[in-house]
């Protein structure tokens, strides 16, 4: 189509106006120099910058998410990355019923998994913290770790594993010198976005965190008190600048050495 | 002995697909489906005291739930909110897909960076940004107080179920654009370039040819984003106040507070088979649907 469509543009416009704007609003007021998120702005400050940093819970729940983003985003990643080989290697018997059982956590609202998760963990007499977020965020990061890992190893040339067995590699030799140099841009973007899941999910964290707060549940807890708002507006702003790199990276990471085609094709996962 | 299970292993694909798949079956087996048979056999029992839970199975949980006026009703009124949310969603979010998908030629990446973007920007800031916006000083009251069209604040802003519709349907849009674009950039041009040659109108060339087309994207929409916001917790509780409250925020409560595990159990079962249900109808309709037009 080559004709242009200027009320349609206008329209799309005014809807990524509608998408982006409430959030701009965070950093905007992270800045003023008032307690009251209200206009007109009231000068411009970076005293809630520092009070963000004074705040010793602040760092321990940081650390907390970190800890946790890490483990889930490898260990979901090296399970989807199984996952994901063998449904673009292999057609086998079960694959449809298999795919849609690993999606699962996709289509089961996030609340149900948690609760189910706190049944059995209370029940196994084991204590709430980060072990049990962890677990659920591994659940929940899977599906979506799975789903690049495919866009990028579809189209693979497998030969290339083969031809490495018959030059008399082993399995691991011909893992670690032919597949992972092909894959590594994948991984390395399934690595990233799940780390940006885990560190952004918030219910399963809610349910089975306990007293070990991670980032948003810290955030959670702030949002209650009126004067705790400008420190958590703060630390939103760092937030959203540091999650709009990491997912940036990724796209490009995962773009890379491929052919215009199936870019097009990889952003649309 | 082990030369010839190797030789079968080699041969078979299932054998090798399924030892890849393992560890991602072990995972939705153990951490969801055995959890959640635990969650419908805990829906089953009673709760005696504080500590205590009676492991006597009874469906009367389930008649608590629909003897309970409240509950019933804050399911009724969380499907009715997800289900504004999601058609509101589709209607807005369409038009901006189908732009992007047919009329966008130059710089498609950046327009498609931008579709995504929002997608993986923290739920929870972008709920909170609504509090923001509608609280009883926040950025919507103050501009009107300072332009003078009001003069007090306008307090019914916050705490209502419009309010809670306002912000899920800002909150999970980023997910309705990506299936709803993918569907719509698929389409083979050279079907609606016939369809025009064969003398069709604008609006009949979208309703026979595009639309249907695109189907498959607005099914895709529909389940991601009414499935994720009948169970919604965050929202509710951070803007609804009472008046927005949602059936996730009594289970919540009977997890926690009111501690009635059983009774959550049930209520969390309940909504699961309503999703189910409503997932059923979805995709059941819309195969019909995409029979008729095709």
């Amino acid at each position: 189509m080559n004709e242009k469509n200027s009320s349609l543009l206008v329209y799309t416009l005014i809807y990524f106006g509608f998408l982006y704007i409430p959030v701009l609003f965070l950093p905007i007021f992270s800045f003023n120099d008032a307690n009251y998120m209200s206009f007109p702005l009231a000068g411009f400050t970076t005293d809630h910058y520092e009070e963000m940093w004074s705040k010793r819970n602040l760092h321990k729940a940081l650390w907390a998410s970190v800890k946790v983003g890490v483990v889930a985003s490898v260990v979901s990643t090296a399970i989807a990355l199984l996952a994901a080989k063998a449904f673009v290697r292999y057609k086998f018997r079960g694959q449809n019923v298999s795919y849609g059982a690993i999606m699962m956590p996709f289509l089961i609202p996030e609340i149900i998994l948690a609760v189910s998760i706190l049944i059995i963990w209370i029940n196994l007499g084991l204590p709430l913290g980060l072990v049990p977020v962890t677990i659920g965020h591994i659940l929940f990061c899977t599906p979506f770790a799975m789903l690049i890992l495919i866009a990028r190893i579809e189209g693979f040339d497998f030969s290339l594993e083969e031809a490495s067995r018959d030059l008399g590699e082993n399995a691991w030799g011909t893992f670690y010198r032919v597949s992972l140099p092909l894959y590594l841009p994948g991984i390395i973007a399934a690595l990233l976005l799940s780390f940006i899941i885990s560190f952004d999910e918030f219910i399963l964290a809610f349910f089975l965190s306990g007293s070990d707060a991670t980032l948003p549940m810290y955030m959670w807890n702030q949002m209650r008190f009126v004067k705790k708002l400008p420190h958590v507006l703060a630390l939103g702003a760092v937030i959203i600048v540091f999650t709009t790199f990491i997912v940036l990276l990724a796209f490009w990471l995962r773009n890379v050495g491929q052919g215009k085609e199936k870019q097009d094709i990889a952003i649309k996962l | 002995m082990f030369q010839a299970w190797r030789n079968l292993y080699s041969k078979s694909d299932n054998a090798k697909a399924y030892s890849l798949l393992s560890p991602a079956l072990f995972l939705i087996i153990l951490v969801m489906l055995i959890p959640m048979a635990l969650m419908l056999s805990f829906s089953s029992f009673t709760q005696v005291s504080m500590m205590e839970i009676d492991f006597t199975p009874t469906f009367q949980r389930y008649i608590d739930f629909f003897e309970k006026s409240l509950l019933v009703s804050l399911l009724i009124k969380s499907v009715k909110i997800s289900f504004i949310v999601t058609l509101i969603t589709l209607l807005t979010a369409y038009p901006v897909c189908y732009y992007i998908a047919f009329y966008v030629k130059k710089n498609k990446m950046l327009w498609l960076v931008l579709l995504t973007l929002p997608f993986w920007t923290s739920y929870l800031l972008r709920v909170f940004s609504w509090k923001i916006i509608l609280g009883t000083k926040g950025v919507f009251n103050s501009t009107l107080l300072g332009a003078g069209i009001i003069s007090e604040p306008l307090t019914f802003l916050m705490y209502s179920e419009e309010a809670v519709i306002i912000t899920l349907t800002h909150a999970w849009a980023a997910f309705a654009l990506l299936p709803l674009y993918v569907s719509l950039e698929k389409i083979d041009f050279s079907y609606i370039e016939a369809a025009r040659d064969l003398g069709l109108s604008k609006f009949e060339v979208f309703w026979k040819v595009t639309f249907p087309l695109s189907l498959p994207g607005v099914i895709g929409a529909i389940l991601i984003i009414f499935i994720p916001t009948v169970g919604d917790y965050v929202t509710p509780a951070l803007i609804g106040g009472t008046e927005g409250r949602m059936l996730s925020n009594m289970i919540q409560a009977y997890f926690g507070k009111i501690n009635n595990i059983p009774l959550g159990a049930a209520s969390a079962t309940i909504m699961l088979t309503t999703v189910i249900l409503i997932t059923a109808i979805v995709s059941y309709t819309t195969k019909r649907l995409t029979q008729r037009l095709s």
